[in-house]
């Protein structure tokens, strides 16, 4: 269709983007196989000393720990909560509709730092309690991200899938929960699984709203921070980096090939 | 079954959007540090009045504006190559090349910008190698100005790429037949369609970058809305109130870009 000419040039375009995309991450991978402790390029040399060291770190241990137990508590939270939204708007017509899917979405569409303080002023000036910071301050602003995440997924696979297979399954007296279970669960499944992955990694790498709800305790991403921040033990958190690009990575991989369209319950 | 997921977001997000707003209008006490429960409009005018603030807002507002921009142009050619030259099997590659740094850490593709940036990081080493003489970007508004584009680039790219994939064909040959050129149809045509996509892009290039305060933070050496924000609430300052009134500064610009966007038919990209 596009000339010939048109077409080379916007494929060296996209080669160039997609190098773009990932030479940074590339690097960064790189970094944590430093031999040195000075963070210039190219490295010195070769040494996978500093995995040893960051293992046995006891700081990034327990910030990864908190990072683990926030991120899995605030997954199940997202995928009950994300799961019974979506399906109460794509089953049922009702006013407002539109508006919850507005508010689910809210929490990612507006800056993260009024998220953050938001929930900060929230948590020091209840007036009924004052919530002082703990893992559970940490769940309730990563979850209150992550359930449009769960939605959305939960949401665009109802949308593929016939309303007929529900119907159908009334009609044969299923009562609600039956269909639910034998009918509805099967379709979300793989979906539900893509959802929670992305909650998850979403959860794990977040620091923006979480420096506000944290108080003085220390994610992985917080961790990685406060070093940045002050220079300090770089050779480790190039090793933690890694690692988390990696516990990122995965779960998104997995996660977009679970959502790819599965044959019979496409609409057209 | 709406009722626990709408009883979530009410209780632990309006409310503390509520909460966040009234506070936007209490004060505190110069001597005793303590918050000051009454109705006060002394915030406001601090922010509407110092051209520190103003200087930081429009800072802020213009990165966000040049970010987009930067975006815009780098995503339009890969979401049309994507979108229309690529065949499919590549399509689905590059759209996992895409999804894939767009959910990978945040902080780390900032730290690598720093590494990439400094001295005697890669990007002199490379700019030597080829004969170049050397930059020293670390620390500036450029520095940020690159890694803002970088870290929301592939934000930008999805909804373009997902509004030029929409367009049907027919809509192409039809502008042919009728005698449209190349240029013609895609200034007519093409563009048109794709500005939905546009704007659902700009959403988020717009708004993450009017938040962000963590890479000014790390590669920049100016303040943003967000740092001024930050520094009230958990720095040396600690004057919640304050940090809430200068909130409403980017909830109000975004307000009007969402409405902006709305007209140009974001939502229906999103």
């Amino acid at each position: 269709m596009e000339a010939r000419a048109t077409r080379v040039s916007l494929g060296v375009w996209t080669l160039l983007v997609v190098l773009f995309l990932w030479l940074p991450l590339v690097l960064i991978c790189v970094y944590a196989f430093n031999s040195s402790n000075i963070q210039s390029w190219p490295i010195a040399g070769f040494s996978t000393k500093w995995f040893h060291a960051a293992w046995h770190n006891e700081e990034a241990r327990s910030a990864l720990v908190l990072s683990l137990k926030a991120g899995a508590i605030a997954t199940v939270i997202a995928l009950v909560l994300g799961t019974a939204a979506a399906t109460a708007v794509s089953r049922f017509r009702f006013f407002g509709r539109d508006a919850v899917t507005f508010l689910l979405v809210l929490p990612i569409a507006l800056p993260g730092v009024v998220t953050g303080i938001a929930l900060n002023s929230f948590f020091n000036n209840n007036p009924v309690h004052g919530l002082s910071p703990s893992l559970w301050t940490i769940v309730i602003g990563h979850a209150t991200f992550c359930i449009v995440v769960v939605y959305n997924n939960v949401v665009a696979r109802l949308r593929r899938t016939q309303t007929s297979l529900t119907e159908a399954s009334m009609d044969l007296g299923a009562d609600g929960w039956q269909t639910f279970r034998f009918v509805t669960f099967p379709v979300i499944s793989t979906a539900l699984v893509a959802g929670a992955l992305l909650a998850f990694a979403l959860s794990f790498d977040e620091v923006i709203v979480t420096t506000f709800t944290a108080g003085a305790q220390n994610t992985l991403p917080i961790w990685i921070l406060g070093n940045l921040r002050l220079g300090q033990q770089l050779p480790q958190v190039n090793v933690v980096v890694f690692f988390v690009i990696v516990m990122t990575v995965l779960p998104v991989t997995v996660a977009q090939r679970l959502t790819r369209d599965t044959g019979i319950l496409r609409r057209r | 079954m709406l009722g626990p997921p709408l009883a979530w977001m009410l209780i632990f997000y309006l409310a503390a959007l509520a909460v966040l707003f009234v506070s936007a209008f209490w004060s505190i006490d110069a001597f005793t540090g303590k918050l000051t429960h009454a109705w006060t409009l002394t915030n406001f005018d601090t922010i509407l009045h110092s051209s520190t603030y103003h200087q930081i807002a429009f800072r802020t507002i213009w990165m966000a504006v040049a970010v987009t921009l930067t975006d815009a142009l780098i995503a339009f050619p890969f979401a049309y190559y994507m979108a229309r030259v690529a065949p499919p099997r590549m399509r689905t590659i590059l759209f996992v090349l895409v999804l894939l740094p767009l959910w990978s850490s945040y902080l780390a593709r900032i730290y690598a910008w720093r590494l990439i940036l400094n001295q005697d990081g890669a990007l002199n080493w490379s700019l030597a190698k080829v004969g170049l003489p050397e930059q020293s970007w670390a620390f500036t508004n450029t520095a940020m100005w690159i890694v803002f584009s970088y870290i929301w680039l592939p934000f930008m790219i999805l909804p373009v790429y997902a509004a030029l994939e929409r367009i049907p064909d027919s809509f192409i040959e039809a502008s042919r037949d009728l005698g449209g050129r190349n240029w013609t149809t895609f200034r007519r045509v093409i563009v048109p369609l794709a500005l939905p996509g546009l704007a659902a892009g700009s959403i988020f290039t717009f708004s993450l970058t009017l938040g962000d305060y963590i890479t000014p933070t790390l590669v920049g050496n100016v303040d943003f809305i967000g740092n001024v924000i930050y520094r009230n609430v958990l720095g040396l300052t600690n004057n919640l109130p304050f940090a809430a009134a200068y909130a409403t500064v980017p909830l109000i610009v975004m307000a009007v870009y969402l409405t902006l966007a709305k007209r140009l038919g974001a939502f229906e990209a999103l």
